[in-house]
């Protein structure tokens, strides 16, 4: 009873976003982790409405910049900026109206069911007006990630790439304007893929901030507006993939020769290393 | 639109997938009237509505008839319609008196049992639910993991040394003393980052147990004869000793903890998604987990206080329901609290009947029974998903 009456108490919602406006931001952004620079000076802004793809080799920095932008992790030096003001100065439960996180790999200590898990995604919209749609954004959420067909089983029960895309559903179902997704297709199977990022195009195209980290260079290049590629702690080019992913570029970050060339029916590039056989 | 240079390409991809592009810059109603997908099926509504529903009355029910026989029962038997009549009686809803000696037994003795019988099983299997909950970890148990034996070493040095700075408090506050600080030490030396592995966990139990029965050998080999009959009775966990201040005692802790922990049920939910995400989610997990090792050690220490140790009532009681009706804690808190409470009268009746005249300890008697449980689960957690790591 009580813990209701104070819900919404201080809480500022979020307001709605502009196309193109700059929703995340990260400024001259140093990380340390455990004595160890893990970023350093990294610029970088996740707008409104676009897809943008965090991409680069192991140990780059990519979930590190991921974390930061979620608030998770301490600047050592520079700030990071979320809906207009520093990342510190919003309280856990506003940053959670703000932003939505996919966490590399879900867990989970007990044996709760698919729909319980999606319907945690609501939580922070417990005591606001939104709180009448959280049936209705589990459900969506459900159906986009075609995880409808196993709401009653136990989330334990799944395979890998079914509690990828429960997760996922979670995140949906949360309705942040901000969605931070940290390898979103790692555990997916080739359409699962295609689908998770169309789900990202489609958040884009209402309004929010995507940021992903990939793997895979072609889905970065196909479905990303933007993508930055780190490069030991220091973002070492951002911008469309079409001019990022230089062959030149890629072989030099990723110490492997690779080649770039357009697909033959759409012309967005494709990444191959450069093989002999 | 102009500083955002693709976003024809976005919707245009949007329109050839099939999917109705929404213009850029919701706002809030429209975010929050759903943009996704409007024509989805409704999600099923949480799985066991009416299950938890009708568990909770059948444990209340079962409750109130254990306690009522409980009170009946015994040297001196009282037929159940005189126990609800005397009850009644004394409420001014009707019934009738006892006689004398009936009225005695029932009101000086058996009633002040009964009633701790209920503080006390709701208190451990409350903080049962809970510590697993802030654990996320089903084997994390006060008993197990060494809090009763931290909250006794309170109470036998407050035994030992002859306390009564608090007066009848004075036991209670020492063994809440004790089992916070122990709740603490578990705590910081169990955790690394963010994680508690169970091994961890059980060995710092191990650790912790033994430490505080070593404590506790101190004090008795230090006390004299009729401390030491004092202390060892108690240690075995009994009921035996109730009385009406008895039960005032542990009252406003037993109390205040059940009442405030149903209001960590939904954030406990959510930290079994782990540390980040449950963040993510807008809970405040320091702040969440300081709270509740506070509600855990008002818990135990008031169970602690008047019964002795009685391990496995908080591990076995959440185990069951959570087997019986999910994990959520909005159902599993209270219902491990009425669980935990069911199970404690039903074993106090058991060790005051099974070897009449005599009395078996009680403490004893939820261990000779708990401890097979734990191979159990133990074996049933192997073979489910290769033991825990």
């Amino acid at each position: 009873m009580i813990g209701k009456l104070f819900a919404g108490r201080g809480r500022r919602l979020p307001r709605g976003t502009v196309a193109g406006q700059p929703y995340a931001r990260a400024e001259a952004l140093t990380v340390r982790l455990g004595g160890r620079t893990v970023l350093r000076g990294v610029e970088l802004t996740a707008r409104a409405g676009e897809v943008l793809a965090l991409v680069g080799p192991n140990g780059a920095g990519k979930s590190t910049l991921l974390a930061a932008l979620a608030a998770d992790l301490p600047a050592a030096g520079g700030a990071v900026h979320i809906d207009g003001r520093p990342a510190v100065d919003w309280s856990a439960p506003e940053l959670a109206l703000r932003r939505s996180v996919l966490p590399q790999s879900a867990a989970l200590s007990f044996p709760f069911t698919v729909a319980e898990v999606v319907r945690m995604g609501r939580a922070p919209w417990a005591g606001t007006p939104a709180a009448d749609a959280d049936e209705g954004a589990v459900a969506a959420a459900m159906a986009a990630t075609e995880v409808a067909g196993f709401a009653g089983r136990p989330f334990s029960a799944l395979s890998g790439g079914e509690r990828a895309r429960v997760a996922l559903a979670r995140v949906l179902a949360q309705r942040a304007p901000l969605l931070l997704l940290d390898e979103p297709t790692a555990a997916l199977d080739l359409r699962h893929q295609e689908l998770v990022l169309g789900i990202c195009r489609e958040r884009a195209a209402a309004g929010d901030a995507v940021v992903a980290v990939l793997h895979d260079l072609g889905l970065a290049a196909a479905y990303a507006d933007r993508a930055a590629v780190l490069h030991d702690g220091v973002l070492a080019a951002q911008g469309p993939p079409a001019e990022v992913f230089t062959a030149e570029l890629l072989s030099r970050v990723y110490r492997q020769p690779v080649e770039v060339f357009g697909h033959p029916r759409t012309g967005i590039p494709l990444v191959m290393p450069h093989r002999d056989r | 639109m102009s500083t955002l240079p693709r976003t024809e390409t976005a919707r245009d991809r949007a329109v050839r997938d099939g999917m109705t592009p929404e213009p850029p810059g919701t706002d809030d109603a429209t975010r929050a009237t759903g943009t996704a997908d409007s024509t989805a099926p409704t999600a099923s509504p949480a799985p066991h509505p009416r299950r938890t529903a009708s568990l909770t009355l059948g444990l209340a029910l079962a409750l109130l008839l254990a306690a009522l026989l409980s009170a009946g029962t015994g040297a001196y038997e009282i037929p159940l319609g005189d126990v609800v009549g005397s009850l009644l009686h004394q409420l001014h809803l009707g019934g009738g008196a006892l006689d004398r000696g009936g009225d005695s037994v029932l009101w000086q003795v058996r009633l002040p049992r009964v009633v701790l019988a209920v503080l006390v099983g709701g208190s451990l299997g409350c903080a049962g639910a809970l510590m697993q909950g802030v654990f996320g970890n089903p084997l994390a148990e006060p008993g197990v993991i060494g809090i009763s034996s931290g909250a006794a070493v309170g109470a036998v040095g407050a035994l030992a040394l002859g306390l009564t700075f608090l007066g009848n408090w004075t036991v209670p506050a020492c063994a809440f003393a004790a089992g916070l600080l122990t709740v603490l030490i578990v705590y910081a030396l169990a955790r690394s980052g963010g994680r508690t592995e169970v091994v961890t966990l059980i060995l710092t139990g191990i650790a912790v147990n033994a430490f505080a029965g070593a404590l506790i050998g101190l004090f008795l080999f230090f006390a004299d004869t009729a401390q030491l009959s004092q202390i060892t009775f108690w240690q075995l966990g009994s009921l035996s000793q109730a009385t009406w201040p008895k039960v005032l005692a542990v009252l406003p802790c037993a109390l205040a903890g059940l009442a405030v922990a149903p209001r960590y049920a939904r954030r406990l939910d959510l930290l079994a998604l782990g540390e980040r995400p449950a963040r993510h989610l807008g809970v405040e997990v320091e702040r969440l987990r300081m709270a509740l090792v506070l509600v855990v050690a008002l818990l135990t220490a008031a169970a602690v206080a008047v019964a002795g140790v009685i391990t496995f009532v908080g591990l076995l009681v959440p185990h069951l329901l959570r087997m019986a009706a999910g994990p959520g804690h909005r159902f599993l808190i209270p219902g491990s609290a009425l669980g935990g409470a069911l199970v404690l009268v039903v074993a106090d009746l058991a060790a005051r009947t099974v070897a009449q005249p005599a009395e078996l300890p009680l403490g004893v008697l939820t261990a000779l029974f708990g401890s097979p449980f734990f191979f159990w689960l133990l074996r049933r957690t192997r073979r489910k998903q290769g033991g825990w790591a």
